[in-house]
């Protein structure tokens, strides 16, 4: 066994619609090591959620289309399984956060029951040893077990969302997908919901693939990142890389446009333009449109990936040079 | 001088089933030209019924608003077009506050048909002026919202509360529903017109990094109630309120060697519906004792920086 | 940036019928539905007979080049009665669904524009009205009012108020609450104004979608009340009322029943599938 939970290699996943092709996710590789949290970063549309949803196989096909890649999970390949081998992977194995904690609870049953149903799926256990052991899970998430008998219209955004985690880590997972499990919430809510979260991964031991367009999220919780752009990991290393040394220019141009807290400068510094189409991506450089530093080169052949430092992966052809 | 834009003890509760909701309850502030107020709080703090409620989309409950010194919580009817001229807003979903059956150019011109001050060349000359102004190419005039972009739609959006030449903006979170990309752009664009301009803006956000670079004051609102405003920089250095500290202490930093040690709440939010006469933000405070059940009073406690909260002095 | 030109402004019918042309059982309905109408309209054209001429010495001529598909029992040709029935059950599917239609987007948007105790009462009003089936109300009406086309129109007009009532209301409701319409506030537009261009256009899209659908089922309805002899009169044809005719002889001559009844079937399936190719074309988010 290697000590890699889950290894993404060269993913591609089109949508197909009446009149176009949408080149959701170009080429995408991956590794989550045992215990790792990594964090996905990416602006809307850029192919996060796809990745994720490829993990689990709970891609609508069609119109989504898996064009190439393999996604191996404790070394097998996810894409040959069965639906049926696939359906005791999925959330036993591989557990998802979805985004809106409002819409992932089914709202006319008992919140406990949702819970209990979850583990009695995966588990041949008896429904008393259930029950018990989603009142240990709600207590887990910080939500007091009297709540068993509760509808989720009677929780607040924040409790929902706990809720929904305890759901997640019900059969003790070893692969959770967040995809940006906080977005919805207020910060003060985030702030416990995160604390939770690195609270019950220490506990539990689970590999986390944290979805999110907030680097501050991804400061706070990830030992590593991928940063996306249309369908492709522009950048990929440890966190204190991408933090301390970004070497592509769009992550550099994502840390620049945010508002710091300690600055006194009056503008901003944003990405010019636009994410390219995905219905029309250039041949060349996906970002080079709104680089500064693209040159003819960049706009004609995609860049390769270069190793700038040990496990630093830059798809830039300047990075590496000092100049980027 | 008077202020550009003064609200006095404004109120705004709604009725509901259980009791009256107290979305804003007594807030008072002022607001000078060329200025921006930024307005931060949680969902429900009552922060964009403050905003629709200053603008006179919703009418007060109580209290008072002046515009240029002229008490305007009950306006005529030719008060209130003049009024709605000199004030505008500017929503936070670019998608549903554009119409989808109007097109860009249409959305624009709207307001300036309504005016009826200029004849049909000169309004279209000033539409073109406006697209510039917000940075929307010409070649998108008859385009319709929903072939365009979250960033692209929010600039129809600034062009259209431009077009009257107001002198003050409600900005209702004009940056959440965007990319921190295109979140830039936009901010720098609202930078711009307002030195242009000379335009003020009361800034409504839940995200504390851009009310904090956008604004000069800053009022924190929990509840429908104002629990703190001062100077953006001296909130940020020296918040006195717990629940302002705990916002702070919650804003996620981008910097991997300065995980702060953060205040975790506990508790739930009390209900605004029918809210008992003490503080707030009692249940999930971790200071509460005696005093905190009788109602807050407001204190300044250093030079322009307010507080509403009887023990500010013994939680530094 | 490259110059790009200006993009064209696009009608917003152009813009239905180029998304409506991907549906292609909704342009077969759709040149169905022409297809009847021509026929409805140059019906004294393309019958080979009168709709009343008898030929007493050839009942139940089976299908010949003289009668396409034979006789009745009073030896009228079923073809031309056929064609003439198409302009009674039109004129019964449009007239009453436009008067329903009328009446019924104006309480609506009444009731979901000013809300309040307006809304209530109109509200509970229908919720009265809608307690009736609404065929026993046509029975009833076709009854008081005496039996003929005029009555069963108004009848059916009537009962189908409620639902488009109901459905404007609806609509208006969800729309009155868009940031767009605060928006058109904040710039001084007058009540009127909101609703003419920025709650009836974004409304309406539904409506036409149900409006198309009612044409199809107020036919059908015209066809029952015919069927029990409270609609359309003898001789003049129409398709519930020929099956009517059939049903005596429905062991030795079923064809009578069955080519009035294939006409309705068809004539409504077509408006039902076109309301619903409408549905996904007026969807100004579903493009692309």
């Amino acid at each position: 066994m290697t000590d890699n939970l889950l290894e993404i290699r060269d993913l591609a996943v089109e949508y197909h619609t009446d009149d176009a092709v949408v080149h959701a996710v170009n080429g995408v590789n991956l590794s989550v090591k045992r215990g790792e949290t990594i964090g996905l970063v990416g602006e809307t549309g850029a192919g996060k959620t796809t990745i994720a949803r490829s993990i689990l196989r709970i891609l609508q096909t069609p119109p989504a289309k898996f064009c190439g890649g393999e996604i191996l999970y404790n070394g097998q390949d996810i894409m040959t399984l069965s639906e049926r081998e696939m359906r005791k992977i999925r959330g036993n194995k591989i557990a998802m956060i979805f985004q809106d904690p409002m819409t992932a609870l089914n709202p006319i049953e008992k919140v406990g029951f949702q819970i209990a149903e979850a583990i009695k799926l995966h588990n041949k256990i008896t429904k008393p040893e259930a029950e018990r052991r989603a009142c240990d899970m709600l207590e887990t998430v910080g939500i007091p077990m009297e709540r068993y008998n509760e509808y989720p219209h009677q929780f607040s955004g924040g409790m929902k969302q706990r809720v929904v985690i305890a759901m997640a880590l019900a059969c003790n997972p070893e692969l959770l997908l967040a995809d940006e499990p906080t977005t919805a919430l207020d910060v003060t809510i985030q702030a416990q919901v995160l604390e939770m979260m690195q609270s019950l991964r220490e506990k539990f031991g689970a590999s986390v693939v944290l979805i999110t367009h907030d680097l501050g999220v991804v400061a706070d919780s990830c030992d590593s990142v991928a940063v996306i752009y249309a369908g492709e990991i522009a950048e990929y290393g440890t966190a204190e890389h991408i933090f301390d040394h970004p070497a592509h220019p769009y992550t550099v141009g994502l840390f620049n446009s945010l508002p710091k807290l300690n600055s006194t400068e009056r503008r901003l510094k944003p990405i010019k333009g636009l994410m390219p189409d995905p219905m029309n991506l250039p041949k060349g450089c996906k970002f080079c449109d709104r680089c500064q530093n693209a040159t003819d080169r960049c706009a004609e052949a995609p860049p390769g990936v270069v190793e700038v430092s040990p496990g630093h992966l830059v798809k830039c052809v300047l990075a590496g040079r000092g100049d980027a | 001088m008077s202020a550009l834009v003064e609200s006095r003890n404004l109120k705004k509760y709604f009725k509901t089933g259980g009791g009256a909701l107290h979305a804003v309850d007594d807030i008072s502030f002022t607001l000078d030209e060329g200025k921006t107020l930024g307005v931060v709080g949680e969902s429900g703090c009552g922060k964009t019924t403050l905003g629709r409620t200053i603008i006179h989309l919703l009418e007060p409950t109580d209290g008072q608003v002046f515009f240029e010194g002229t008490d305007i919580t009950k306006p005529s009817k030719q008060e209130l077009i003049t009024l709605r001229e000199n004030m505008q807003i500017i929503f936070q979903d670019p998608y549903s506050s554009l119409n989808p059956r109007m097109s860009v150019s249409e959305s624009i011109t709207e307001p300036l048909m309504l005016q009826g001050k200029l004849d049909k060349q000169a309004i279209r000359a000033e539409v073109r002026q406006l697209m510039e102004t917000v940075g929307i190419a010409e070649r998108f005039e008859n385009s319709y919202p929903h072939e365009l972009d979250g960033g692209r739609r929010q600039r129809i959006g600034i062009a259209r509360a431009l077009a009257l030449r107001p002198k003050f903006i409600v900005c209702d979170e004009p940056v959440s529903a965007l990319d921190v990309s295109i979140q830039a752009q936009i901010i720098n664009l609202m930078l711009d017109l307002q030195e242009e301009r000379g335009l003020a803006y009361m800034f409504v956000t839940h995200d504390l990094s851009v009310v904090k670079y956008i604004s000069d004051d800053i009022l924190v609102m929990y509840l429908g109630q104002m629990v703190e405003k001062a100077p953006s920089d001296e909130l940020f250095q020296n918040p006195l309120h717990p629940y302002t500290k705990a916002l702070l202490s919650a804003i996620p930093v981008p910097d991997i060697h300065n995980r702060k040690k953060r205040i975790i709440m506990q508790g739930e939010i009390t209900s605004p519906i029918n809210p008992k006469p003490g503080c707030r933000f009692m249940a999930r405070c971790q200071h509460v004792s005696k005093e905190c059940h009788a109602p807050q009073l407001q204190e300044e406690a250093s030079a322009n920086h307010f507080v509403a909260c009887c023990k500010y002095k013994d939680i530094l | 940036m490259q110059e790009q030109k200006v993009r064209k402004k696009k009608s917003r019918i152009s813009e239905v019928w180029r998304q409506l042309k991907k549906n292609k059982i909704a342009v077969i309905s759709l040149w169905v539905i022409v297809f009847v109408v021509l026929v409805a309209i140059f019906a004294p054209l393309l019958a080979p007979y009168s709709y009343e001429q008898q030929d007493r010495t050839d009942p139940f001529a089976p299908p010949s080049v003289k009668h396409l598909l034979g006789t009745d029992k009073m030896g009228r040709d079923v073809f031309s009665r056929l064609i003439w029935g198409s302009r009674q059950s039109l004129q019964i599917g449009a007239v009453s669904t436009a008067i329903s239609a009328i009446v019924g987007i104006m309480i609506g948007a009444i009731a979901g524009y000013y809300g309040g105790w307006l809304d209530n009462l109109l509200m509970r009003l229908l919720d009265i009205y809608q307690s009736i089936p609404m065929f026993l109300l046509c029975v009833t009406f076709a009854a008081v009012l005496g039996p003929s086309l005029r009555n069963a129109v108004i009848a059916i007009g009537i009962s189908m108020v409620p639902g488009f009532a109901r459905l404007m209301r609806a609509s208006i409701l969800s729309i009155r609450e868009m940031e767009y319409v605060e928006a058109a506030k904040s710039i001084n537009a007058s009540g009127g104004r909101i609703i003419r261009k920025h709650i009836i256009p974004n409304a309406i899209s539904p409506l036409i979608v149900s409006i198309t659908m009612g044409v199809g089922s107020s036919a059908l309805a015209g066809a029952g009340l015919s069927f029990i002899g409270l609609g359309v009169q003898p001789p003049i044809p129409e398709w519930g009322g020929m099956i009517s005719d059939a049903r005596s002889i429905m062991r030795a001559h079923g064809e009578l029943a069955l080519y009035p009844g294939i006409c309705v079937i068809i004539t409504v399936l077509a408006f039902n599938l076109l309301g619903d190719g409408l549905r996904d074309a007026l969807d100004p988010r579903l493009k692309n």
